[in-house]
């Protein structure tokens, strides 16, 4: 790798402030630390520093999505080759179509995301944060799999650019990207994302192309089984339909500890309550399905694990993680029971409570500022 | 009434290089410095009393500070002052003293503590330096004789990576550190708390130790802090002062009543993980690093520490151990590239997180250098400082109200209760790498400078 290490020493000089290509010096950098580790020794403070690093940190959170995609992908082809009533085709022709229509999804997403972070960071003179490939990756696994690619690229750029780079880049940001980028389309292109048409990709007539969450919503009896839902052979968004799948990331990120187990119980728990106290109340089918088909049907699980857990629009307090998780849960469920007009909910009651989270972290902030008052009245 | 505390969160590194219980038969360093800049609120240019070519004994003041004329710093070691080292603007960096073989020390009389008023111990102190040695908190600055602490805290162990044994330099030397006790209650109306680990192993100095209440603690490190122990034992609030020090400088109190003279002795371990033959070497307060490292290194491209790898400074290979350090950390530069190191498995890298495969050997030793592994970032990760500080405050919060400067955020998330150190370990678990000792120290300036 000394071969490696020696051109871009050499050609270094050409990027950094006076040289001719100092306009591309994030750009450079970025590609510079992607492949080397910096020779930075520590100045002040600790001499000694922990292996991680923000790159190590998104690169786990990638490997945690892997199955989901992979999953997906062959999902995508299950579901097509379902509703053309081709029962003979094999797992590798369904993975492979599958493949086919995700591929472009995911390269659209991060070609997107990552032009803007380039220059944005070219602009603020900064480094490329990591945090966008995580939102890149997320991207593509929350939108239906015939989603217009133009479409795909201009929601994404509008999540990164008003959603992130206007507050100032990765850990800056109210909301969850990636998130941004599914409201973004919901709410701009509905036709592309509700209804029972878009959930197949190519959809034939075999089915009616409804998902679970559609169907409890509309009073019907929910066409598939429990165990078909938790292991995700549904339509829905790519990466969202398997439980398993997702909960195979979950544990990755817990054992890792990069993802916060606090925010994912809370929300498991939130929304398993939220749908338990529906049942007592009764009202209409939809109140009536069992509570914990709630946290196996559409996006809840991924919602919880990927989405809920983003650490920069979560609460960012131990206690106020806890209490942050359990409201998304209960929203989620509450949105899709009592809102009419559409039956997913987590999507707005994960951004609903990113706006929430810093009230939340100032009560538990209060509370400990409250703690430290007392104290000293007490012991004088 | 002693405490025993358990401390849960934070983090033992276990590095290569720990000290031998052993120290080196004869040990001179040509040169001892005492550098201004380790006395934490000092003015950058203090008034020196001394010039170049002075003669000075053990104890001759050097120089004061100038808010605090009656806190006098001395001379550790006789000899003739070699040079007043200056660094930026004209400030003073170094005063290195050539030392004498033999010592000859100023006679500043010796004196039963208890037979003393409290005035009486303090003018002793203060006339023979060795008041520099009381350190207190809010601030981590020399005490402040007008103001009178609320207690007394004494650390007797160290639970930073390859730190001292206090029990070891501290063994046979009962009488002298229970003088320096009796002379410290003397100076107060409140406790002297002495911490102790909850172990077989600890000294009987420490356990035998008259007049103070000795505490007990078990758990990782920080559970040796002093800022850690004062949190769980009498934690300050607004208005409190608590001053501290470590055994030797107890020691150092002893001496001064026992036999009349600044005794600046101090055992330094020579640690880390590029020393051949890791020990004690036995020398005095501000002792040049030189002699013991020569022909005592494994590699040439090393970083030395005038005390811990998480809050020590670093120091030139011929360079002083500071004021306050009994310790010299030894340790390989990172200055090199690694290729795709953020991706790679990194068997040899230690973490505390689990994505790099060290979850496996817990117990493994570490050879660490001082690379950076990664760049800096804007705070992503969040609740990975809470599982290092076992204190109830909230890292981070407190560190933004720093940032934008709120006094009274700072004071209301307990910045009085701080100080870098406690932080050490923050930093070093940062995923983003933010440099927190220093955030936190500008802090306690700022806070500082307001309360004036």
């Amino acid at each position: 790798m000394k071969f490696l290490r020696n051109i871009l020493d050499k050609i270094e000089p050409n990027f950094k402030e006076g040289g001719r290509f100092s306009f591309l010096e994030s750009t450079y950098d970025a590609f510079a630390t992607f492949l080397f580790v910096p020779n930075h020794t520590t100045k002040s403070g600790a001499h000694i520093r922990d292996a991680i690093d923000l790159k190590r940190t998104m690169s786990m959170v990638i490997i945690a999505l892997v199955p989901a995609i992979l999953f997906g992908m062959w999902n995508v082809g299950h579901q097509h080759y379902l509703s053309h009533q081709i029962v003979d085709a094999s797992f590798f022709e369904k993975f492979w179509y599958g493949f086919l229509k995700v591929l472009p999804l995911i390269v659209v997403s991060y070609v997107t995301a990552l032009s803007i972070e380039f220059a944005a960071a070219q602009i603020r003179r900064h480094q490329v944060n990591e945090g966008v490939l995580v939102s890149g990756m997320l991207i593509p696994l929350i939108v239906p799999p015939d989603i217009p690619l133009w479409m795909l690229s201009l929601a994404t750029a509008f999540a990164v650019i008003i959603g992130k780079e206007v507050f100032g880049g990765t850990g800056m940001n109210v909301f969850n990207p990636a998130l941004l980028t599914r409201a973004f389309l919901f709410f701009a292109y509905p036709q592309h994302m509700s209804g029972d048409n878009v959930w197949i990709s190519n959809q034939g007539d075999a089915v009616t192309g409804a998902t679970p969450l559609a169907e409890a919503a509309a009073g019907q009896d929910i066409s598939l089984s429990s165990w078909d839902m938790f292991l995700g052979f549904m339509p829905g968004s790519v990466g969202e339909t398997s439980t398993l799948a997702i909960l195979l990331g979950a544990f990755f990120l817990i054992f890792t500890g990069i993802g916060s187990l606090r925010v994912m119980l809370s929300v498991f728990a939130g929304g398993y309550l939220m749908g338990l106290l529906f049942n007592l109340w009764g009202a209409n089918e939809f109140m009536l399905m069992p509570a914990h088909y709630h946290l196996i049907v559409g996006g809840f699980a991924f919602g919880a694990v990927f989405m809920a857990t983003d650490p920069v629009s979560a609460s960012q307090t131990n206690t106020g993680k806890y209490i942050y998780g359990f409201l998304i849960g209960i929203i989620a469920v509450l949105i899709r029971v009592i809102n009419p007009a559409y039956p997913e909910g987590m999507m707005l009651a994960i951004l609903f409570m990113n706006t929430f989270a810093p009230l939340i972290d100032h009560y538990v902030v209060g509370a400990n500022i409250k703690r430290r008052m007392k104290r000293a009245l007490t012991q004088k | 009434m002693s405490k025993r505390i358990k401390i849960k969160k934070g983090l033992d590194i276990k590095l290569f290089g720990e000290a031998e219980r052993a120290t080196a038969n004869v040990f001179y360093s040509a040169t001892h410095a005492v550098k201004p800049p380790d006395f934490m609120g000092f003015a950058p240019i203090p008034k020196l009393l001394i010039a170049e070519g002075d003669e000075v004994k053990a104890g001759t003041p050097l120089f004061y500070d100038k808010k605090s004329p009656e806190i006098l710093v001395t001379a550790p070691v006789s000899g003739r002052i070699k040079s007043v080292k200056r660094g930026a603007k004209r400030s003073v960096s170094e005063v290195i003293i050539e030392a004498d073989r033999e010592i000859s020390y100023i006679d500043y009389g010796s004196a039963n503590p208890n037979e003393l008023t409290r005035d009486e111990v303090e003018l002793k102190l203060l006339k023979s330096g060795v008041w520099a040695f009381i350190r207190q908190r809010p601030y981590n600055i020399i005490a402040c004789p007008e103001f009178r602490p609320k207690a007394i805290f004494i650390s007797a162990f160290d639970t930073s990576p390859l730190a001292p044994d206090y029990d070891y330099i501290v063994h046979g030397k009962g009488d002298v550190f229970q003088t320096g006790l009796d002379a410290l209650r003397k100076l107060i109306d409140g406790k002297v708390h002495l911490n102790i680990p909850e172990s077989e192993a600890v000294s009987d100095v420490f356990r035998n130790a008259r007049d103070v209440q000795i505490n007990t603690f078990t758990g990782p490190h920080p559970a040796g802090n002093v800022g850690i122990q004062i949190h769980h034992v009498d934690p300050i609030n607004k208005g409190d002062i608590v001053w501290y020090l470590n055994p030797q400088d107890v020691l150092t109190i002893g001496h001064l009543f026992a036999h009349g003279k600044y005794d600046a002795t101090r055992y330094i371990a020579l640690t880390g993980s590029e020393v051949k033959s890791p020990k004690y070497f036995k020398t005095f307060v501000g002792a040049n690093i030189q002699n013991m490292i020569d022909n005592n290194l494994l590699s040439q491209n090393c970083r030395y520490i005038s005390g811990n790898v998480l809050t020590g400074r670093k120091i030139e290979q011929d360079g002083h151990i500071g004021y306050y350090d009994c310790q010299v950390s030894v340790i390989p530069e990172g200055d090199y590239y690694e290729f795709m190191g953020w991706a790679m498995p990194g068997f040899n890298k230690m973490s505390v997180s689990r994505s790099f495969p060290a979850f496996l050997f817990p117990n493994r030793k570490y050879k660490l250098d001082t690379n950076y592994h990664g760049e800096e970032r804007a705070y992503v990760v969040s609740g990975q400082y809470e599982k290092v500080l076992p204190m109830d405050i909230l890292p981070v919060f407190l560190i933004k109200a720093i940032l934008t400067k709120n006094i009274d955020k700072m004071e209301q998330l307990g910045i009085y209760e701080v100080c870098e150190e406690d932080f050490a370990l923050c930093e070093f678990v940062c995923t983003s790498k933010i440099e927190v000792q220093k955030i936190i120290r500008e802090g306690l300036d700022l806070i500082r400078k307001e309360m004036e």
